[in-house]
């Protein structure tokens, strides 16, 4: 294309070099002009406006005032938040490898060609995601009460006491089971699409010099999808920062399991709607945020270089 | 849920971004111009013009005085928003005040939130309406709850002394004696759930409304509040009183943990299964609506006493009809709640079993002899009347009750789930609400 340029012509028209540069600098804008208005609108200024918010204390008594830097040394030194912090990092170090761990199994089964009916067994695994989050939850919510729900009604059938799977000690982990239900499927998906891309070349040569399956699985699937892994990795911490649907539809039925300030999320949002306090809400939004990000950059890091 | 980072955090910019600009509003309300004198003539011109009408209240009656509103004044529209109640009611409310959009001409707003409201200036003083006139119409405990002052933030549309609701037929099927005292009721407690373990006496998973009205019973003051200055403290002898039996009752497991106005709770309201209901004589309408297939099981009594004979009773909710300072058409929204709470309205609603705050209601002969059907014909009001007139007066709310209320079950709630005692799980709401009150800017000992 650019040969077809003749640049010697360009030279003799000599026209004013200001009109011209002006004009090139309008087209660009006009292109990239409704995603910098999108961008900005939608993107940066609640962001910058969020931080402006942080900086600000309004009160029942004595009203709105700047405040410095005091609501980011209150959240540094605030045991809820960081409670709640230490729980979705509990969450993200035991439920996520599991999650990863039976989306990864279900994709190789897939992918191994030696199952029956192999695309009605792939949607049924993906069709939880489909389910919308508050109905999986209210549902799951119902099966695990101890009264009128299935643990209900397998104690009372078998007389047996399952452990109250809402009570303090256990309802992370039936919150864990929910989300686990939810994900498997879609991370399978990411997976699952990952390995269809292998050229069967490979598998051919692999065949040719003997190996078995488990050795193509560590040799050449594993290491052909980590990009997958470490995406869906990202995604999954991403998710477990942030969880807030699950045990806030969960608490109603679990008043006293699932405190308000339950994780970070939950915090920022009971501060924000009981107790009116916007200002450290955003703060604590702020913080929880930049934590989410390194945690996320780090772990990027680490996998691509393991990838090269 | 898995989505980007910024998501929620856009979502609460956004929201804090409505929330400021509420303020800047409010604010400038305030400031611009006094509040005019509405006199009788305009409020009748206003209902001759007609319109609309916007109400969010739960209160069952209220569904009957609309609609007979609206016959007398066919150009007026009431539009009744009923489904929330409790802290999804008050969530929303806030919300739509910070947000300065969509705020209700009328809302429904329990004695114990008031406080939060008038003190942020979110309510429309109803002195200028001609309100302050009602004052003589009221009981006294309800009217000083919506009036400070000079100011009249809500006209009182019920009251709840206390009363003991019981399931007569699940007593007499096992022979058990209607308790009297809350020692006695311990004692029945156990009986019942020992004669069938899926009977309760009572359900509680944590309810800070129970709570402090059963504190206010056994004499606690945890709260005192003096404009800005506040002081909580649950460590007094009306506090240890209900620890002691109230424990016994956790750790027993004689309460249901059903969490009130679900769909079990009604439930167990319905089959026997939840024995009795220690609550406010505003009740009944409930009963009639939301338990029609118990008609005729259950009775009133007065609530437990804390020694033998003595007669102390306690509030528990109760409402008033505010209008919010952000609502629209406020002489049409004044001439409703007038109608509703004071004038044609009150007669109305009594007759679908709501409690009065007037006097003239609460002292007829008709209101006192009054058969409940619901309750096998008793002649209920007596009992409720009685308890009205036993209420000690001088409890008081937090301004700031909403929020302590939420936490309520982060703090008091373990004890009902844990090892964690009452008397623990207080002391963590009164450290909890301290630091709050605190944060406010209020003066907190």
């Amino acid at each position: 294309m650019t040969t077809l340029q003749p640049p010697a012509a360009a030279q003799p028209r000599s026209a004013p070099p200001p009109a011209r540069k002006d004009r090139r600098s309008w087209t660009g804008w006009g292109f990239i002009g409704p995603f910098v208005a999108v961008f900005a609108l939608v993107f940066l200024a609640p962001i910058v406006y969020s931080v402006y918010l942080s900086l600000y204390r309004n009160q029942l008594i004595g009203g709105n005032q700047f405040v410095g830097l005091d609501n980011y040394t209150q959240a540094f030194k605030d045991e809820q938040f960081w409670d709640s912090v230490g729980r979705v990092g509990l969450f993200l170090v035991i439920q996520v490898p599991i999650m990863l761990g039976i989306a990864l199994l279900v994709a190789l089964a897939l992918d191994s060609g030696r199952l029956y009916g192999k695309s009605f067994f792939r949607i049924t695994i993906f069709l939880p995601y489909a389910v919308p989050a508050v109905v999986a939850t209210l549902m799951w919510g119902f099966m695990y009460g101890t009264k009128y729900g299935l643990v209900g009604d397998i104690n009372s059938a078998f007389g047996v006491t399952l452990p109250n799977l809402l009570s303090p000690d256990w309802v992370l982990a039936s919150i864990g089971n929910i989300v686990t239900w939810e994900f498997v499927g879609y991370n399978m998906l990411i997976f699952y699409s990952a390995l269809r891309v292998v050229p069967s070349s490979l598998y051919e040569a692999a065949e040719i010099d003997g190996a078995g399956q488990l050795r193509v699985i560590t040799s050449i699937k594993l290491p052909a999808i980590r990009g997958a892994i470490v995406i869906a990795t990202i995604f999954s911490i991403i998710g477990s920062f942030q969880l807030f649907n699950e045990p806030s539809i969960l608490r109603p039925l679990a008043l006293n399991s699932i405190t308000t300030d339950y994780t970070p999320n939950f915090y920022t949002y009971s501060l924000s709607f009981n107790g009116q306090q916007h200002n450290y809400s955003a703060t604590v939004a702020i913080i929880m945020g930049v934590i989410t990000m390194v945690v996320a950059y780090v772990v990027q890091l680490r996998g691509m270089r393991k990838g090269a | 849920m898995r989505r980007t980072t910024s998501r929620i955090l856009r979502g609460l910019a956004l929201v804090s971004a409505l929330a400021l600009g509420a303020t800047a509003c409010g604010s400038s309300d305030d400031s611009g111009s006094e509040q005019k004198q509405v006199s009788a003539a305009d409020i009748q011109a206003a209902l001759k013009k007609g319109g609309t009408v916007n109400v969010w209240a739960w209160e069952p009656t209220l569904k009957t005085v609309a609609a007979d509103f609206e016959k007398k004044y066919p150009k007026v529209k009431i539009n009744l928003v009923s489904e929330r109640s409790g802290d999804k009611h008050y969530t929303a409310v806030s919300n739509a005040i910070s947000a300065g959009k969509g705020v209700p001409d009328v809302a429904q707003i329990e004695y114990f939130a008031l406080g939060q409201y008038s003190l942020t200036k979110g309510l429309t003083d109803l002195a200028p309406f001609g309100a302050d006139k009602l004052a003589s119409k009221y009981t006294p405990g309800p009217w000083n709850a919506v009036s400070d002052g000079d100011k009249v933030y809500g006209l009182p549309m019920d009251s709840g002394p206390m009363a003991m609701f019981y399931n007569k037929k699940v007593f007499d099927k096992y022979k058990i004696a209607v308790p009297t005292t809350w020692d006695e009721y311990l004692e029945a407690a156990r009986k019942l759930h020992k004669a069938d373990p899926k009977v309760f006496i009572a359900n509680d998973a944590g309810d800070a409304g129970f709570t402090t009205s059963m504190l206010w019973q056994a004499g606690s003051r945890p709260y005192k509040v003096d404009g800005t200055k506040v002081s909580i403290n649950f460590d007094d002898a009306g506090a240890k009183k209900y620890e002691a039996v109230w424990q016994k009752m956790i750790d027993e497991k004689l309460v249901s943990p059903i969490t009130g106005w679900t769909d079990d709770w009604y439930k167990g309201l319905g089959d026997g299964s939840i024995a009795t209901l220690t609550t406010g004589a505003w009740m009944p309408a409930n009963f009639t609506t939301g338990v029609p297939n118990a008609a005729g099981d259950w009775r009133a009594a007065p609530m437990p006493a804390w020694t033998k004979g003595e007669k102390a009773s306690a509030e528990n909710g109760g409402s008033s009809l505010v209008l919010p300072a952000l609502g629209k058409n406020k002489e049409l929204a004044y001439a409703f709640v007038e109608y509703a709470n004071s004038g044609d309205g009150v007669a109305t609603r009594v007759s679908e079993g709501a409690f009065p705050a007037t006097k003239a209601e609460l002292e007829s002969p008709a209101f006192q002899s009054k058969k409940f059907e619901y309750f096998g014909g008793q002649e209920a009001n007596k009992i409720f009347a009685e308890s009205a007139a036993n209420v000690a007066s001088d409890w008081s709310y937090l301004p700031f009750q909403q929020y302590a209320n939420s936490i309520f079950n982060d703090t008091v709630g373990k004890a009902y789930v844990s090892s964690t005692t009452l008397a623990q799980g207080l002391k963590a709401w009164q450290d909890a609400s301290i630091k709050y009150g605190k944060e406010q800017g209020f003066t907190v000992e």
